[in-house]
């Protein structure tokens, strides 16, 4: 199958490639996918409490190239946006972005459910009272 | 010697063309352009001693009588052939059929088509080493018992079944015995008698001939196996096989494996020595990577290695000079991985992070060393970005863990 250019550029330089301190209180968490299904991605922001701004991001993708390429370009967009803004992070928008064929798709599913999960888990460590757990935003397409 | 981009390592999917092979084809495309079917002039008569010589070529390298060689248009059509012409032909004595689940999907859907009319189908399952066992065989025999059919050796991680024993059994009981030798003929002995064969599937383009070729081969006496027709018309082939003769095909068929029998020997020690120089190169400078599939009953060109915490597309992405293949299958929609390898007992995770490897004929030792340094680098990066492998070296059992989003995949 050919990939796109952004794909293989993603793949070839994933940015923000790492791991944050996981027990920082800032620092929130998002661990999506199963191994069985061929895809993982951790995904990782560091949020000032203050400004509400995603400091820093990282990542770590078990997975194919544009499920690599989908969790390097979604760290790449939250960084320096609030975390309403990063909320708003659709994975029609990654789709967009990165030209994904159907059959790649729940890569971009995957990389959304990262950012929420990673923002839930920090806003539990806020004690946030709006905390809700992670919503996979279409399961059913993966 | 300078290497040559991208490299081919993919001789189980297919092969190229041997050189020899295209130069005794090329006569018969244009001034030998004959009907083997035409009885009353020269055209035919050249045409129809190619096909004959090239029958004598195919039999001589199994052991077989050239009477006993059907072509076809390749190994899928022989075992369609195979299966189905003796399903109906045998309808009255039974209405069982015995296979194994790591077969090739011509056998598989053909079973599956023929449950669909009634026929009932054993799918035995294979041990850890990817091989049958013969006391299940046996178990699995009924008075309604037809056809057992079984591959000489697997198209993904090269194991090969005990024929020989299977041929024994099927004998006893006064079974045929349908063998798909896609992978094994031209690559090991494969003799028809001391194995016990009664039908077997041979395809042109797995053993340097040419794609759109095949044979059936089809025992005459001891017993004397016949089948139904699936393609009616001029009863060329002895009835079982109507429409003219591929001659070209046929020619490039016959000579392919008279160089196979002309070297066998030598090839196999050759790829059995690249192989273990691609397996030592790769595996002594990874941890947690294990081969699947018995080493002892192994095809010589073959290997297949589970790159653990790697997904293997994204290996096939960073190794693209290098043709290979990949047992996950995450570019369907159902992320199903390889269905040869969870017979196996595999787990799904190892399974998504395997890679098959084919030496053929024309790969060299710098190839085998650049492709196993091209594999490792591109496994230690995609490892320093996988979280599994992180979690793992944090002492994490990753298979134990329970995946948030695992049930709605």
């Amino acid at each position: 199958m050919a990939y796109s250019d952004k794909v293989i550029e993603h793949y070839n330089n994933p940015r923000n490639v790492g791991s944050l301190d996981k027990k920082d209180p800032n620092v929130g968490t998002g661990l999506v996918g199963a191994p069985e299904c061929g895809d993982v991605m951790k995904l990782q922001m560091k949020v000032n409490p203050d400004t509400r701004i995603i400091e820093e991001a990282k990542f770590k993708t078990f997975g194919c190239g544009s499920a690599i390429a989908s969790s390097s370009l979604a760290t790449e967009w939250v960084k320096g946006k609030t975390v309403e803004e990063a909320l708003a992070i659709k994975n029609t928008d990654i789709v967009r972005e990165l030209s994904l064929p159907p059959v790649k798709i729940h890569c971009s599913v995957l990389a959304e459910d990262a950012i929420k999960a990673a923002l839930s888990d920090w806003k539990k460590k806020q004690g946030d009272a709006e905390a809700k757990p992670a919503e996979p935003a279409t399961a059913a397409s993966h | 010697m300078a290497i040559k981009l991208p490299i081919y390592m993919d001789n189980h999917a297919t092969t190229p063309v041997d050189p020899r092979v295209l130069e005794a084809m090329l006569p018969y495309f244009t001034e030998k352009f004959g009907n083997s079917a035409s009885r009353n002039h020269e055209f035919g008569w050249v045409a129809e001693e190619a096909v004959e010589n090239a029958r004598g070529q195919i039999a001589k390298l199994i052991n077989a009588t050239p009477k006993e060689i059907i072509f076809t248009s390749g190994a899928t059509e022989s075992t369609n052939l195979a299966i189905k012409g003796a399903a109906e032909m045998y309808r009255e004595k039974g209405n069982h059929i015995i296979t194994q689940v790591t077969e090739h999907k011509a056998t598989l859907d053909t079973c599956k088509r023929l449950e669909k009319y009634g026929y009932e189908v054993t799918y035995l399952p294979v041990q850890k080493d990817g091989r049958i066992s013969l006391d299940e065989l046996r178990k699995a025999i009924t008075p309604k018992t037809i056809l057992i059919s079984i591959m000489y050796a697997n198209n993904e991680i090269g194991v090969v079944q005990p024929i020989a024993e299977i041929g024994k059994i099927a004998k006893e009981k006064g079974i045929f015995f349908h063998v798909d030798g896609v992978q094994a003929v031209g690559k090991i002995p494969v003799d028809v008698q001391k194995d016990g064969i009664d039908l077997m599937s041979i395809s042109g383009h797995k053993i340097y001939g040419p794609k759109g070729i095949g044979a059936l081969y089809v025992r005459r006496k001891n017993p004397r196996v016949q089948l139904a027709a699936i393609i009616d018309g001029g009863g060329h082939e002895r009835g079982m096989r109507s429409g003219t003769l591929n001659v070209t095909g046929i020619v490039g068929l016959g000579k392919a494996c008279e160089i196979c029998q002309n070297e066998m020997a030598a090839e196999s020690e050759k790829l059995r020595k690249l192989r273990e120089r691609l397996t030592e190169r790769i595996m002594s400078r990874l941890d947690e990577t294990f081969i699947n599939g018995s080493m002892e009953h192994r095809l010589p060109h073959n290997i297949n290695i589970s790159f653990a915490f790697v997904e293997g597309e994204s290996l096939l992405m960073g190794i693209n000079d290098i043709a290979v293949s990949s047992g996950s299958a995450c570019t369907s929609a159902t992320l199903e991985p390889s269905y040869v390898l969870k017979a196996l007992g595999v787990g799904e995770d190892l399974a998504h992070t395997s890679i098959r490897f084919g030496i053929g004929r024309f790969n060299t030792a710098e190839e085998v060393d650049y492709v196993a340094d091209r594999v490792v680098e591109t496994v230690q990066r995609l490892r320093e970005l996988s979280p599994l492998y992180e979690m793992a070296k944090e002492g994490v059992d990753v298979s134990k863990m329970t995946w948030q989003t695992a049930a709605e995949h």
